[in-house]
């Protein structure tokens, strides 16, 4: 239709979405259920749409599939759109998770509705927009036109510091981005095109590709993020509405390993191999130091969010191992993330909207009153965890292994967070779930109703399926990852070559 | 050349057809006095879409007219149309605020217009006599439309502070003219170029500082720029909002023009310049509207700073760095239009506001024009997927490929920077409760704008939308090359 395809469709559903909210008219309680009732149809109807594009892609290619080319910018700058196995499983990912956050803000939002929903459609545009786009200035329109929704979305929606929080989400993750414009150009100028497809095939000087690895590696590692510059982290989430932690945790994290994966390696893979040492060293630190600072939380969102910091080292360190297992597992971990952050800042929510506060000491022995909820916790936490038989147990294994190939100490080291994000997270759930109730505002607390049901046993369903079959996510990019290493080495050796000759 | 006789009128078309309409509307205005204000911004609007459309008329190819002095070429012909975007659009959003304030007299729009026929004069001028004509032209114009308020001490004070600042930049950038025309014996540009081959032009470059300092007083760069929030600030909205556009517009035209066609043998030399002007307007631009509480004076220092991110890709010195100049300008006028045909429209019962913690909680009383506004700031903080990105994107660009990697860098952080104060405002929008009554309702030339400024941001980065101002732009460009 219109010469567009699919992954178009997906760009424009939420936006039609969107602006239909924007002119719905008439009494404030209608105008706020027509919200919520479009947002939700639209959201699964792009699900529906990404479920579409799925079915037609296939896994067992490398190349970039589904894809569109529309005039834009000039000759050399289009607008070009495709997917392949690193970029689908986030595509899936964001849509699935969307309607989940449309029903978590069913109650919680009340004020200015129509606003909240059509920011969060025009989110859901640009985080598809990062993972199809197959152009780098695409890539980094998208990447960074996520932040005007979701800076109004914490601003406007969030907690008592939202404002503070608001500007530090915007101004870091921004102040990352711009040296990653400026590498923009100087590709565009050196490779004389932006196509994502060609510069995979450009070779750039090695002196460039150090320059240009850092300037990537200031953005995604703000957007990861890796420490020291995480510190916007735990901020945006606690200070942000459930969905909106949902969102940063599930899909706006994982843009920087995606980014890693898909620019970084591939296209400077000298500089990623000079340069890998440091990555391991980073997160190595960010495994142990923010589990230990996890430990000492007492807010629950805040907790959550350090260990989102401890389990994106886990991505960065599989990422830079450069081997199958490091990527895969990493890749993994990412999407099996992106489930479990997403479902524990979905509980945290449950309560929060029952007792509006979001201090551990507050609660405690939940277990009595509220069983369903202890159970879907459980399962969470123990995914969190990294329990044998959840999905977050394969992410972790073979990121680990992948660290085990590239440097022993490294994997020792990062195997040690493991135990203490088993401190930090089973400590959480005990002091939140078991125990006897003593506050007299527990009392009378409610167990999980229909609509929180149905938001968060899809999610269970999920993370224990692959933990059991991994290979569901697995073979998705297992081609690509193929490609990637292939493609790596074989710079890598050349440049070895020349180094040798040179000598 | 030859072709074309000595005093070939068809070339300067409009800039004839204004120059008739303003003598003939101050003969209308002597006649009937007050009463015709109404008539003659009607009058000036018909003008300036008549030299509009023979603008746009015009061949597409250069020509030279009166001795070489003036020239219509592509780049001409794309200033000019944005020049005289900037002055309609201007005088249609001002009737309302002039009318309310009382002072809606006849001379506004024409001195508007003659102030226009300069600018159409400095962007076509081929040697140093005519820019220094249409230069003063435009200027003079000015001064008395800043003071335009005449019972009110501050817009007094506006036009007297411009003027003596003005006068001393004309006189530095005529004493520039004279060394030039000393050191180099000719005053035509083409001339001056010839005349610059190769080494050791100490007096020319003298002169050329000179020159800068003059234009870049015009176009507000630092340290030229101690006027600009004073006289936005004390002048009238309305003629804020005209000093925001048109003439940065028709200024920059000519700073671009004399820099690239009189001196392309000495970029090394000139380029330090630029990059200074460059560096120290984005940053200045950057952290002094931080301080700001007056919704002039903040659009006054964000304006220095856009000019810093023009000057940008003029530093590159190359077809694509006027072309991203051209861009960037055409954009930066759309934006700071939409803009302050929101500002003008900024008033309660009891007068116009200028705070901008009066636009505290306008998503809730306004939602419609926060939305819009909210586009607006964000597009000036150069955000994607707005516009302001894709001007940002031109110029830095250009600079990359010149190597000026450090300019680059610095003019990224200083958007960063930018970028604070520009959320605040979207933060006072619609974060914070509302503080007063809402405005009273916009008059319909501002709303066109606005909507129309808020629409064109938005649509401009959609698929196969700015293929056709790109290659505008570089057709433009390539003509002074």
């Amino acid at each position: 239709m219109f010469g567009l395809g699919l992954l178009s469709g997906l760009l424009i559903l939420p936006l039609v979405g969107a602006a239909f909210i924007l002119m719905v008219r008439g009494s404030e309680e209608a105008v706020r259920s027509n919200a919520r009732s479009a947002a939700l149809v639209t959201t699964l109807a792009t699900l529906v749409l990404s479920l579409v594009a799925w079915g037609r892609f296939d896994t067992a290619s490398a190349a970039f599939q589904l894809t569109e080319d529309h005039a834009w910018l000039t000759e050399a700058i289009r607008f070009r759109l495709g997917v392949d196995g690193f970029s689908m499983p986030f595509v899936l990912l964001t849509t699935f998770l969307m309607p989940f956050c449309i029903l978590a803000s069913w109650t919680s939002i009340e004020k200015r509705v129509k606003e909240y929903m059509v920011a969060f459609l025009v989110l859901e545009t640009t985080m598809i927009g990062v993972f199809v786009a197959q152009d780098l200035v695409l890539f980094y329109l998208f990447f960074e036109a996520g932040l005007i929704p979701m800076f109004l979305i914490i601003g406007i929606w969030g907690g008592k510091r939202r404002i503070y929080a608001s500007f530090k989400f915007f101004l870091y993750t921004l102040l990352g981005s711009v040296l990653m414009l400026i590498a923009i150009m100087a590709m565009y100028w050196d490779a004389g095109t932006t196509d994502i497809a060609a510069l995979l095939k450009h070779p750039f000087a090695p002196a460039m590709q150090t320059w240009l690895w850092l300037a990537f590696f200031a953005s995604f590692a703000v957007k990861m993020p890796m420490w020291p510059v995480h510190t916007w982290l735990p901020d945006a989430h606690v200070e942000a509405p459930t969905a909106g932690s949902v969102i940063l945790a599930g899909i706006l994290l994982k843009m920087g390993g995606y980014g890693f994966i898909r620019f970084s390696i591939p296209m400077f893979p000298e500089a990623s191999a000079d340069f890998a040492p440091l990555v391991f060293a980073l997160s190595v630190i960010a495994i142990i130091y923010t589990s230990l600072v996890a430990l000492m939380q007492e807010d629950i969102k805040k907790l959550i969010a350090y260990s989102s910091v401890a389990h994106m080292g886990f991505v960065t360190m599989g990422i830079f191992t450069m081997t199958t297992q490091g990527i895969q597992g990493a890749m993994f971990q990412m999407v099996s993330h992106g489930l479990v952050s997403g479902a524990l800042f979905l509980c945290v929510g449950v309560i929060y909207d029952r007792m509006h506060t979001r201090e551990i000491a507050a609660y405690g022995g939940l277990v009595q009153r509220m069983p369903r909820y202890a159970v879907v916790f459980m399962v969470f936490t123990m995914a969190n965890v990294g329990l044998p038989g959840t999905s977050g147990f394969i992410g972790e294994f073979l990121s680990l292994a992948g660290a085990f190939k590239a440097n022993p100490w490294v994997a020792v080291l990062a195997t040690s967070g493991v135990i203490l994000s088993a401190a930090y997270a089973l400590w959480l759930y005990r002091r939140v779930v078991f125990g006897v109730i003593e506050k007299d505002n527990l009392k009378t607390i409610t167990d999980l109703n229909t609509r929180e049901m149905v938001v968060l046993v899809p999610l269970l369903v999920l993370v224990i399926w692959y933990g059991l079959q991994p290979g569901a996510i697995l073979d998705v990019f297992a081609a690509p990852t193929a490609e990637l290493l292939k493609s790596t080495e074989a710079a890598l050796a050349t440049a070895k070559f020349v180094a040798l000759t040179l000598h | 050349m030859a072709a074309v006789p000595m005093f070939a009128l068809a070339p300067a078309l409009p800039e004839i057809v204004l120059a008739a309409a303003a003598l003939l509307l101050v003969l209308i205005g002597a006649l009937r006095g007050e009463r015709a204000a109404g008539l003659i911004e009607a009058l000036t609007l018909v003008a300036i879409l008549a030299a509009g459309f023979f603008v746009v008329t015009q061949g597409g190819e250069r020509v030279e007219t009166f001795g070489g002095s003036f020239v219509v070429d592509g780049f001409a012909r794309f200033a000019k149309v944005l020049t005289l975007v900037g002055s309609a659009a201007a005088l249609l959003m001002s009737g309302d605020y002039l009318r309310r304030a009382g002072i809606n007299r006849f001379e506004y729009p024409i001195l508007i217009l003659l102030a226009t026929t300069g600018m159409m004069m400095m962007i076509s001028a081929n040697d140093l006599i005519a820019l220094y004509l249409g230069l003063e032209l435009q200027s003079l114009s000015l001064y008395v439309v800043a003071a335009i308020d005449r019972d009110n001490a501050r817009s007094s004070e506006a036009g007297l502070k411009y003027f003596v600042l003005g006068a001393l930049s004309s006189g530095m950038l005529l004493y520039g003219a004279s060394l030039i025309y000393g050191f180099t014996g000719t005053v035509s540009f083409t001339g001056i170029a010839q005349a610059l081959q190769g080494e050791g032009h100490t007096g020319a470059i003298f002169g050329l500082v000179f020159i800068a300092a003059g234009l870049a007083f015009k176009i507000s760069a630092v340290p030229f720029h101690m006027w600009t929030p004073d006289v936005y600030e004390g002048a009238p909205t309305p003629v804020a909002a005209f000093f925001a556009a048109a003439p940065k517009m028709a200024a920059m035209a000519l700073l671009v023009r004399v820099f690239i066609t009189a001196f392309p043998g000495i970029v090394d030399q000139w380029r330090q310049i630029i990059v200074f002007v460059a560096i120290a307007s984005m940053a200045l631009g950057a952290f002094a509207a931080i301080g700001q509480r007056n919704i002039k004076r903040l659009m006054a220092y964000s304006s220095i700073g856009h000019m810093g991110y023009a000057l940008v890709g003029l530093a590159a010195g190359t077809a694509e760095g006027v072309q991203s100049v051209l861009v960037y300008m055409a954009i930066y006028l759309v934006m700071t239009l939409g803009t302050f045909a929101f500002i003008l429209s900024m008033r309660r019962e009891e007068g116009p506001v200028e705070g901008i913690y009066d636009l505290a909680g306008l998503a809730r009383t306004q939602p419609y024009a926060a939305y819009g506004l909210t586009i607006l700031f964000f597009s000036l903080a150069g955000i994607p997927p707005l516009a302001g990105f894709l001007a940002k994107w031109y110029v830095f660009a250009a600079a990359v490929e010149a190597q000026l990697y450090s300019l680059a860098v610095i003019g990224v952080l200083a958007s960063v920077v930018g970028a604070y104060y520009y959320i605040r405002i979207v933060k006072i929008m619609h974060f914070d409760e509302p503080a007063g009554a809402a405005f009273t309702p916009m008059a319909a030339g501002q709303k066109v704008i606005f909507a129309l400024a808020s629409i064109i941001i938005v649509v401009l980065m959609l698929p196969g939308a700015p293929g056709p101002l790109n290659s505008a732009a570089l057709a433009a460009a390539r003509s002074l090359f």
